[in-house]
Parts: C-alpha cells; sequence; structure tokens
C-alpha cells in the first residue's frame, strides 16, 4: 500500500501536503522568539543573501511589535512571507544560527519571518507607499520573485513600472513551482495582492514578450527594461522515448500540481530522474499523490547528488527510494512509458563511466525528467548587445544588474542561473537601484 | 538523614517551609491541602476586621516568555468573618497538632489588639505574625505598612500584644523603608520574639499601554499594589542580611521574598533565616512545589553534612562586608574558552558598550579576544555570555597581597583630588571618543544595503 491515499478532495490534498512551516502563534512566536540570543553582527544575517535584520525583527516579535517586524523583514526582502516558508532555511540562515555550534535546536527564523508578515498581510496594513512620481518608467519582464520585486523597488524610487507576464499570475516558481507543502498557491497570491495594493504598479497577464517588435515597442516606451524571465522548460534529454505519454518535466509537472491538486494524475510506479532539490521534490509530490512507488534514479552516488540533505531526508521520509549509480538509456513502452533501461555507472576519479553490460530496465507508468531547466537563450537573442555567459547566463554588472546592453537590467535565475527565491528577490532590490543610478545620470 | 525541621523562638515545624500570609493560606481547605502535600507550616491570611475586595486583584511581570518574574497584588486581609477563620484554625491544628499554624493580625486599637490575640490562643494557633507589612490599601486606614514605617508605634502596638500573648510573636516588616534595621530593633525593644521579612513591596506592575491605566486593572483605574515573587529575592536577602548582622537585633529571622526552590531556600537560610515564607510560587505552580523544595534541600544538606538548619543558618554572613572591607588585591580576568564558544559575540558588543572595551573582534574567526591590559575583571562578559563555562574569569593576582580601600584611606594611598594620578582609571587605555562614530552604522541600514553600504555610498 502507498503511502499516502491518492486525494480525491482539496481537503484531503491539503492534509496530504501538510504545510512543513506551519503559521505560528502568538504563543509559540513568544516563546520562539524569547531564545533568540540577539548576536552581534548575527551570522543569520550575513547567511540569508537578502540581508535580513533577523535578530531585530525577532526581538519586535518578542515585544509584539509585530508590524515593526514585518517592515523589518520587507525593507530587505518584498518576498517576506514567501521566503519564510520556501526558503532553505536549514542551509540559509536557520544553518547559521550560532545554536547549532551548541546542539542547541537553530532558531525557526522562517516561521517567525512568515508569523510577523503573515499578521500584516492579513491585517493589510500598509508598510510602504510609492514615491513620488519622477516621470521615468520602467518595463518589468516576468512577474516573478525577481520581476516583483523589482517593480515594487522601483515604485518606491517614484517610477512608473509595467510588468508583463505569460502565466496568469504574479510570483513566478513561488506559485507555479514551489512544492505544495511548502507554501499554499493563497497566501503566496496574498503577498502579491499585499505587495500591489501598496506600491501600484501595472500588471499585465497572459502577455509574453517574445518577438523583437515587441521588444522595440518596450524599448521605445520605456527608460529601462528589466528582465526577470528566470528559466525556460525541462532540459531534454534526447533519449529514445523521452515522447511517451506519462514521461513529463518536472516544472511542468510541479506547475500543473500547483494549479490543479488533486486532479492531476499520478502513476502507480513513478522514477524521477535527477539528483537535485526539484528531482527531491517532484518525487515527494508523487508520493503524496499516491503513487505506490517512488524511486530517484540518479547518475552518481547518493552523497554526490546535488540536493540539499534535508530535502533528500523529506523525500525519503514520505517513502522515496533512491536508485544509484544509474544512467538511463531508453524510455521504454509503446505509446505510454512502461519502464525505463538504465546502465550500472560507477565514479572514478570523478568521472562517471557506464559499466558494460549492466543494462536492465526499471518498470514503471510514470518518468519524470528533474536534469535542469533550459535557458531561454533564443529570446535573450533578441535583445542587440547583450551577452550570456558560456552556460547562457545573462551577463550583468554584479551591483547594478545592468547588462551589456545598458538599457536592459536583469536579476533572478536567468541572470544567476537559477537559485532560490530570496537570491532573485535580493538581486532585483539592488538592480532597480542600479536602474535608478543609471536613470538618475 | 538530615534534620529539616525547626524550633522557631519556641514554634515547631517538621520542616523551615511555610506558606506566608496570603491568598493559598485564605482557608482550613487550602492550609490543610498544604499540609498534606508536605508544607511545615503557614501563616493564616491575616485576621482582623473582615474587609471587602476589589474584582482584578492581581498583576504580573512577565520577562519575554518567563510568566510572573514579578507578582503584585491589590487584595486587602482576609474577608472572611473572624469566628470561621478561627473554626478552621482550631481544625487544622486537631487534625495537625505537629505543623505549625501561625495567626497574622492586623487591627487597630489596643482593645483589638488583646481581643483578637486571646481568641486566636483559644483557637490553638501556635504563634502570631503581627502584619506591619501591607503597603497597599491597608496602609491608606493607617495600618500594615504605615506601622511598619512609624517605629515608635509599631513597638507600641507589639508592646499592646505582648501583654497578652502566651504564644511567640513575630513581626512582620516591611520593605518600604530606607533602613530595615530600625523597624527590626524598635520590634525587639517592644519584645517581639522574631522577626519575618520582606513584605511585599509598593509597586505598579506595569501600565497598560492602550487603556492608560497600571495593572491590575479596576474599571479603567488602578492603585499601586504590593510587589512579590522572583523578582524580589535581591532585595529580600540585602533587608535578611542587614536585620542578622545588626549587633542589637538578635531576633530569630523568617525569610520570605521571591522564593520558588530549594536554592533560594538555602540562600535565604544561609543570610540569617531560620525559616522561609513562600507565596508567590505556591500561587504560580500550587502546592505540590513543596517536594522540589524539601528534596532539594535534603539532598543539599547531605551533601554538605549538614545534619540539621541550625548547622548553616548565617553561614555566609561573616562572608558579607561593607565594600570598604573587601580586597583590592584580588583580580580577575575573563578567559573565553574558544572550543566552547558558539560565536554570538554577546560578550563583545557588552564589554564594548557597557563596559571597558576589553573584547576585540578578530578578522576570519568569529570568537572574541580579551585585550588583557583592558580587562577590569567586572564579570559582565560572563554574565551575558548563554554557553554554560565558556567564559570564566579566573585569579591571575598572586592570592598573597591584601589591601582594602579602608586600609588604603588610612595610609594615605587613595585618590583625594579630581584630577589625582591615583585614580583607578587612570592607567587604563580608552579609545578616543571620535573612533565611535560610523563604527556600527551598517547596522541600521536595511538587507543588501549593509553589505554594499561603502560599493555604492548608500
Amino acid at each position: 500500500m502507498a503511502e499516502f491515499f491518492t486525494p480525491t478532495t482539496e481537503q484531503e490534498f491539503a492534509a496530504n501536503f501538510a504545510q512543513l512551516k506551519p503559521l505560528m502563534n502568538r504563543t509559540e512566536a513568544l516563546y520562539e522568539s524569547s531564545r533568540c540570543l540577539f548576536c552581534f553582527d548575527a551570522p543569520c544575517i550575513k547567511a540569508c543573501p537578502s540581508g535580513i535584520d533577523i535578530p531585530q525583527f525577532i526581538r519586535q516579535i518578542n515585544s509584539g511589535n509585530e508590524t515593526g517586524a514585518a517592515r523589518t523583514i520587507y525593507e530587505a526582502n518584498y518576498f517576506g512571507n514567501a521566503c519564510g516558508k520556501v526558503c532553505p532555511t536549514e542551509v540559509l540562515c536557520e544553518g547559521a544560527c550560532v545554536y547549532n555550534l551548541q546542539d542547541v535546536k537553530p532558531i525557526e527564523i522562517g516561521r517567525l519571518q512568515s508569523y510577523a508578515t503573515t499578521k500584516v498581510i492579513e491585517s493589510g496594513k500598509k508598510l510602504f507607499s510609492p514615491g513620488a512620481a519622477n516621470g521615468k518608467s520602467v518595463a518589468v519582464i516576468g512577474a516573478g520573485p525577481a520581476g516583483i520585486s523589482a517593480a515594487c523597488e522601483l515604485r518606491a524610487l517614484g517610477y512608473a513600472v509595467d510588468v508583463f507576464e505569460a502565466k496568469a499570475q504574479p510570483s513566478g516558481l513561488t506559485v507555479y513551482g514551489v512544492a505544495p507543502y511548502k507554501i499554499t498557491n493563497e497566501e503566496t497570491l496574498a503577498e502579491m495582492d499585499y505587495l500591489q495594493a501598496q506600491f501600484g504598479y501595472n500588471t499585465h497577464f497572459n502577455s509574453p514578450i517574445n518577438s523583437r517588435e515587441e521588444l522595440m515597442k518596450l524599448e521605445n516606451k520605456y527608460d529601462a527594461i528589466f528582465l526577470g524571465i528566470g528559466l525556460g522548460k525541462t532540459n531534454a534529454l534526447g533519449l529514445p522515448g523521452e515522447n511517451k505519454i506519462n514521461c513529463t518535466g518536472a516544472v511542468e509537472f510541479i506547475a500543473e500540481l500547483r494549479q490543479h491538486h488533486h486532479e492531476i494524475a499520478v502513476g502507480r510506479k513513478v522514477i524521477v530522474l535527477g539528483g537535485g532539490n526539484t528531482a527531491m521534490d517532484a518525487a515527494s509530490e508523487s508520493a503524496r499523490l499516491g503513487a505506490e512507488q517512488v524511486t530517484l534514479a540518479y547518475r552518481r552516488g547518493k552523497e554526490e547528488m546535488g540536493a540539499y540533505e534535508f530535502e533528500y531526508d523529506l523525500a525519503k521520509g514520505v517513502g522515496v527510494s533512491g536508485l544509484f549509480n544509474v544512467a538511463p538509456l531508453e524510455i521504454v513502452g509503446d505509446d505510454y512509458v512502461a519502464g525505463v533501461r538504465f546502465i550500472r555507472t560507477e565514479t572514478i576519479n570523478g568521472k562517471v563511466s557506464e559499466i558494460a553490460g549492466s543494462e536492465f530496465v526499471e518498470p514503471c507508468d510514470m518518468v519524470i525528467k528533474a536534469t535542469g531547466q533550459a535557458k531561454q537563450t533564443e529570446f535573450l537573442r533578441l535583445i542587440p548587445g547583450l551577452e550570456v555567459d558560456g552556460k547562457g547566463r545573462i551577463v550583468a554588472n554584479a551591483h547594478t544588474g545592468q547588462t551589456t546592453n545598458p538599457k536592459y537590467f536583469a536579476s533572478g535565475d536567468a541572470w544567476n542561473g537559477g537559485a532560490e527565491v530570496v537570491n532573485a528577490a535580493a538581486e532585483a532590490k539592488l538592480t532597480a537601484r542600479g536602474i535608478h543610478a543609471y536613470l538618475s545620470k | 538523614m538530615p534534620d529539616l525541621s525547626i524550633n522557631f523562638a519556641g514554634i515547631k515545624s517538621p520542616n523551615p517551609f511555610w506558606l506566608a500570609s496570603a491568598p493559598p493560606t485564605n482557608s482550613g481547605y487550602q492550609i490543610m491541602k498544604a499540609f498534606d502535600a508536605g508544607w511545615g507550616g503557614a501563616v493564616w491570611k491575616t485576621l482582623g476586621v473582615p474587609v471587602v475586595n476589589v474584582s482584578s486583584r492581581y498583576g504580573g511581570v512577565n520577562y519575554r516568555d518567563k510568566r510572573l518574574v514579578g507578582f503584585n497584588n491589590i487584595e486587602l486581609i482576609s474577608d472572611r468573618p473572624l469566628a470561621d477563620n478561627l473554626r478552621e484554625i482550631e481544625e487544622v491544628k486537631k487534625r495537625f497538632p505537629n505543623h505549625a499554624v501561625i495567626a497574622s493580625l492586623m487591627v487597630q486599637s489596643r482593645q483589638e489588639w488583646h481581643d483578637i490575640v486571646r481568641q486566636s490562643q483559644d483557637a490553638g494557633a501556635d504563634g502570631f505574625e503581627l502584619n506591619f507589612g501591607c503597603p497597599h490599601g491597608m496602609c491608606e486606614r493607617g495600618m500594615g505598612s504605615a506601622v511598619g514605617q512609624e517605629p515608635k508605634i509599631l513597638q507600641m502596638i507589639v508592646e499592646w500584644v505582648m501583654e497578652v500573648a502566651t504564644k511567640p510573636v513575630i513581626v512582620k516588616l516591611t520593605p518600604n523603608i530606607s533602613d530595615i534595621t530600625e523597624p527590626a530593633l524598635a520590634a525587639r525593644r517592644g519584645g517581639a520574639d522574631a522577626i519575618s521579612l520582606i513584605n511585599t513591596i509598593q509597586s505598579i506592575v506595569g501600565v497598560d499601554i492602550d487603556q492608560f491605566a497600571p495593572y491590575p486593572i479596576v474599571d479603567g483605574k488602578g492603585s499601586n499594589g504590593g510587589y512579590c515573587g522572583p523578582a524580589v529575592k535581591p532585595i529580600a536577602l540585602n533587608m535578611v542580611k542587614n536585620c542578622a548582622q545588626h549587633p542589637d537585633i538578635k531576633l530569630p529571622i523568617s525569610g520570605i521574598g521571591g522564593i520558588e526552590n530549594w536554592r533560594d531556600a538555602v540562600e535565604h537560610i544561609l543570610l540569617g533565616a531560620s525559616s522561609v515564607q513562600v507565596c508567590t510560587a505556591a500561587m504560580h505552580f500550587g502546592f505540590g512545589i513543596i517536594r522540589e523544595m524539601t528534596s532539594g534541600l535534603e539532598q543539599y544538606m547531605v551533601d554538605k553534612g549538614f545534619s540539621t538548619i541550625y548547622d548553616f543558618v548565617g553561614k555566609a554572613l561573616p562572608n558579607v562586608l561593607p565594600w570598604e572591607q573587601l580586597n583590592m588585591k584580588y583580580k580577575v580576568m575573563a578567559n573565553i574558552h574558544a572550543e566552547k564558544c558558539i560565536g554570538c559575540q554577546l560578550c563583545y558588543t557588552a564589554c564594548e558598550d557597557g563596559a571597558h572595551q576589553a573584547i576585540r573582534l578578530n578578522a576570519g574567526t568569529r570568537v572574541p579576544e580579551i585585550i588583557e591590559e583592558n580587562c577590569v575583571g567586572c564579570n559582565l562578559c560572563s554574565l551575558v555570555c548563554p554557553v554554560e563555562d565558556c567564559i570564566t574569569m579566573d585569579r591571575t593576582d598572586s592570592g598573597t597581597e591584601h589591601i582594602t580601600w579602608k586600609e588604603r584611606v588610612a595610609a594615605g594611598t587613595a585618590p583625594t583630588e579630581f584630577n589625582d594620578e591615583r585614580a583607578g582609571g587612570r592607567h587604563h587605555w580608552v579609545p578616543e571618543p571620535s573612533a565611535a562614530l560610523g563604527k556600527e552604522r551598517h547596522k541600521t541600514l536595511p538587507g543588501k544595503a549593509r553589505v554594499y553600504a561603502g560599493d555604492l555610498g548608500l
């Protein structure tokens, strides 16, 4: 029997995908905030890519100033609530908490952060307002963590901002890509509404920009263009049988899951290809959707996986099993996926090589490829003078986000190659300042 | 097994733990329950002309997530008819002949004092405690702390009581006075058998910042109350010590104030108390705390080889001296044990901002370093350090020299002029004032601005 029953209602879905970091109540927040030592030059701040003054907001929570706590958080990171819930805090702020060195449980910074931000979001209390209009305007392409963060900061600086988004909802991977047990759609979108209500940027959904003509229109109309375009579809593996029914990309699978919850189907026996965090998510999610057997197949050894240890633990905790040192050769089956032909591998001096004659077929009825996302190279080619590096990442000034086409600025996955929500949010704030410096010259 | 029993000025009790006169001793029901649980004695909620109380009587001081580190009340003495209390005293004494039942009393006229003492004696009370301490409500009517603050009146009332009392008389003192030994001496002059201290400290326990009224709030208003609980222990210990050390008081002391566990009790006893009274802790956690208190006290006595309480009553008193008699040659220095350090740097910021700039941070490590020539051995870093034994204060003097302030004054080696070369801090390194400017400005900036403040000139 599977670890989880296949959910058939929204309630069952919510139970199977129960929040890993549930909302604290006031008592829990008081107790947890009381434990914070208020370190000098706190390591948690340094470990936070957005540099939130964590001891300060924890102290504010402790003294009953949740609104001030939320302000501290949002001043550094507009995705304050989302980051509290989806950040890999185990390897960031909480991983840096000095309590770890004393074998004491680190402060639950992520949950405290969400506690404070949820309070202000629910109350609708305004913390910010747009700056006095400076007569200039910026187009933001992509309403993900980078785009929305840039929009907020630019509005605060007095720019008119139009955000263009191909999809129907804002927040990018926060609502389309993060595992549902990390954050719900409702709370993600509530934060987006909260931000837009304060900063008043314009959003244009279902409005993909993908031609030179469209870009030229933006170039003519706006003083600067911010690229928060993220990454593209799951990389093709180039394997025979990759187009069979029930062979899907992890990013696409998760996007469907986030939007349609229990209404999407999962196989009974699922093989997830990959060893990164997205692979862990896809595996966990398959199990929570009721798959009887979920196997993570990775080309190298367990310890070489790119995924955080806690993410693998999470997958193991819901019954996912690992299959290591195997490389997929072919997706077998007729129209539908029936299995994956693997060959065993070994790693010698860091190089993976296949072991001749070790092929075998692992039967399954679904394959999820979590083997990385493609870069948006085709789109980026439409921008004159814009350089990308050898890995397809936009080249931009580290402190201003300005690309090699001076009118274009970038942040987020398209620039950093694929990182966390918090990285995009932090970069975009900085880049907005870079745009401001450029347009103020 | 050590013997926990006491004979306090003639009042016998199986252990030194008494419930103080307060809400937990309001009735025979509560006191029997307490004796059943293991308490040695109880001072009955103050008897007198019964009062009428207000609703909303207690207020608390919380520290972070810790509730009731301080507590106050605006409740008055017993609101029950005297006859009911006396009948129950009799009942308790019948059931618990070996436990101490002490009647706390507060009335006004000589006649009233005579009457209530006689009636309590008849009911079987083992002794009396004269409540000259209550600092709220009753004092407005000329009783409680109003008496404790007027040694002459205190003495006169004690004399009235002694005219009829056949059982030991304890005088309960108020701390709301500049020198606690004055009323203690008056009690002695009046012929009292013992003193108990401290009663509650006049207090406003907090202000409701939305209603603009002090806690506890009675229909939008409040009044000062009496402060007690763990937070008052240091004040109580000092006053117990003052009375115990005074050469002319020479009365048994029942120690009261902030006693919540055996350790607190031992501290009171080491400073001269030979019985201890508890209220707030019982109000917070119930009578069951007595099990920890007696077992802890017993274990302490076994560990120290004490066979009775009297083996250590006042044992710390010889070590409590006036400041001028402390050895100025004694030197300790902070020592950070790097292997235990978790890098919170609280010691750094405490010393930097709150002490003597004797700790520095070095690049590449989060473990702070003591600047030995600047360390005055104040203890602050070791007090703020969250790790047990991570910062120790280690002795650095030879242990062979001894000079006190008193001796220095006598020898003429103490500084006497404003710019005296012998000033204690004269040869101590102090940073230039302007070195402070901008030193931690980055900490006031939000988010990445901290990091890039320099780069972008924000």
